[in-house]
């Protein structure tokens, strides 16, 4: 417990020092000016949503290959940190959207293809709120994860060859593209801060799930047994 | 027994079901006809604004009735454990949902073919010249519709509120066939129709996608 309580408020400087960095350490720049210090944590939720929501794809295929419920875990853990992830996102693009391009939203193919993933992992986790049954719930969202992680290259496809106004890549861009060597270093700051606190909610995320599950488990044994599930609960619990 | 055949079976039932209580494609019909009506009080849309609107609309209100009409393919399965009887036949679980979406594409592209002359008249969109391509380009928007539909109803089927989740969980994952479909249709609407192949192969490589995932989740889908 000691140790944890140790890596929680060590993550916890790394984001202050993070937040630090964008603010203060890197330089400005050209066009932008300090408009350019929100895209050090935009990007940032942007990296650890697509790790997180990986992640829940290759644990909904585990859980349907193997049936183990520690992937049914997984799965819905990480797509509720890649949903929060997400929500990062759109709200740091929407505030430098105002500034930035005079309006707070637009339909382009980045935005979009943000807006329904969000929205479909939205449902994800409405579906799991809805089916009683533990062994069908994981199934079934599974499967829809599945879905749901397939489409997302479609939604992006089919926008793009629609209509595109997001800024080009900036990192693997172009030829143009590029970052300064100190805002390098400070958006790689940015990334490792927030992709450790997403590691750490998700951990915790993954031991609530394991928590509920036995205590399922200690409910249905508790009724097998006609005994006061209370008792049994108290003293069952870790 | 092949998969085609026992596909085959489950169509044949599914259609003689729905030709003796003919419920699903009158109330399907209805509705869209309904949303097509109401779109045009909403809008009063003149001639340039039903060209630029119409394809969008059409495939709104066909989007729309499908996520009604696709919930009871697996919940009224649901009433007296059929689903189990049916799991009980010794063919693939493929077989069954492909036999489904067989039927719910029937289904649909029957009410596509009453609809889309009663729009055509409506909104004084001449499609005579067109038919054909049009066709191509509903049964192409079609088979996505009820390949992802059907398999979300069997997911649907087992949740609370079920009428409810089917569309929620259905309409978000169309959003690229949406924009394909009535990109493809507008180009075809335009006063000068021409195909957009690019958009049509779209359609396809949605389809193809979807058809696949079903085929190698059919098993798990279907379980017990």
């Amino acid at each position: 417990m000691k140790g944890r309580s140790a890596i929680t408020v060590l993550v916890a400087a790394l984001i202050f020092f993070a937040g630090y960095a964008a603010l203060f350490i890197a330089p400005d720049e050209r066009t932008m000016h300090e408009l350019m210090r929100i895209f050090y944590f935009h990007l940032s939720c942007w990296v650890a949503m697509f790790c997180a929501l990986t992640l829940a794809f290759v644990a909904n295929i585990a859980w349907l290959a193997t049936r183990n419920p520690k992937w049914d875990w997984l799965g819905v853990a990480s797509v509720e940190v890649g949903v929060v992830c997400c929500t990062g996102g759109l709200i740091t693009g929407v505030l430098w959207g105002r500034p930035a391009w005079g309006i707070w939203w637009t339909w382009d193919a980045r935005l979009t293809t943000t807006f329904i993933l969000w929205i479909l992992y939205i449902c994800y986790l409405l579906l799991r709120g809805l089916i009683e049954e533990p062994q069908r719930r994981a199934s079934l969202s599974a499967i829809f994860g599945i879905f749901a992680f397939l489409d997302t290259p479609l939604v992006y496809a089919s926008n793009r060859l629609w209509r595109t106004q997001h800024p080009a890549p900036v990192i693997m861009g172009g030829p143009d593209a590029g970052l300064d060597a100190m805002m390098g270093k400070v958006l790689v700051v940015c990334i490792v801060a927030v992709m450790a606190m997403m590691i750490l909610v998700l951990i915790d995320r993954y031991r609530l799930e394991r928590l509920r599950h036995e205590l399922d488990e200690l409910r249905l044994a508790a009724d097998a047994r006609g005994a006061d599930s209370n008792i049994v609960l108290t003293k069952g619990l870790p | 027994m092949t998969t085609a055949r026992a596909a085959a079976i489950v169509l044949t039932k599914e259609l003689r079901l729905e030709f003796r209580a003919r419920e699903l494609l009158s109330t399907t019909v209805v509705f869209a006809l309904v949303v097509v009506v109401l779109f045009s009080f909403a809008f009063d849309p003149t001639a340039a604004d039903s060209r630029r609107f119409g394809p969008g609309l059409l495939w709104i209100a066909f989007f729309f009735a499908g996520s009604l009409m696709l919930n009871p393919s697996f919940a009224r399965e649901q009433s007296n454990q059929t689903l189990d009887a049916l799991r009980m036949a010794p063919v693939s679980a493929f077989a069954i949902l492909l036999g489904k979406m067989l039927a719910n594409f029937i289904f649909m592209a029957i009410s596509e073919a009453i609809l889309v002359p009663v729009f055509a008249v409506l909104y004084n969109i001449s499609i005579t010249g067109i038919v054909g391509w049009l066709a191509l380009v509903l049964v192409l928007g079609t088979l996505g519709l009820v390949i992802t539909g059907t398999v979300f109803s069997a997911v649907a089927a087992h949740a609370r509120r079920r009428e409810l989740l089917l569309p929620l969980l259905l309409l978000p994952i169309l959003a690229p066939l949406l924009i394909a479909a009535v990109e493809a249709t507008a180009s075809l609407f335009a006063e000068q129709p021409s195909l957009d192949r690019a958009w049509l192969a779209f359609l396809g490589g949605f389809d193809i996608v979807f058809l696949t995932a079903s085929w190698l989740l059919a098993d798990f889908l279907l379980e017990e």
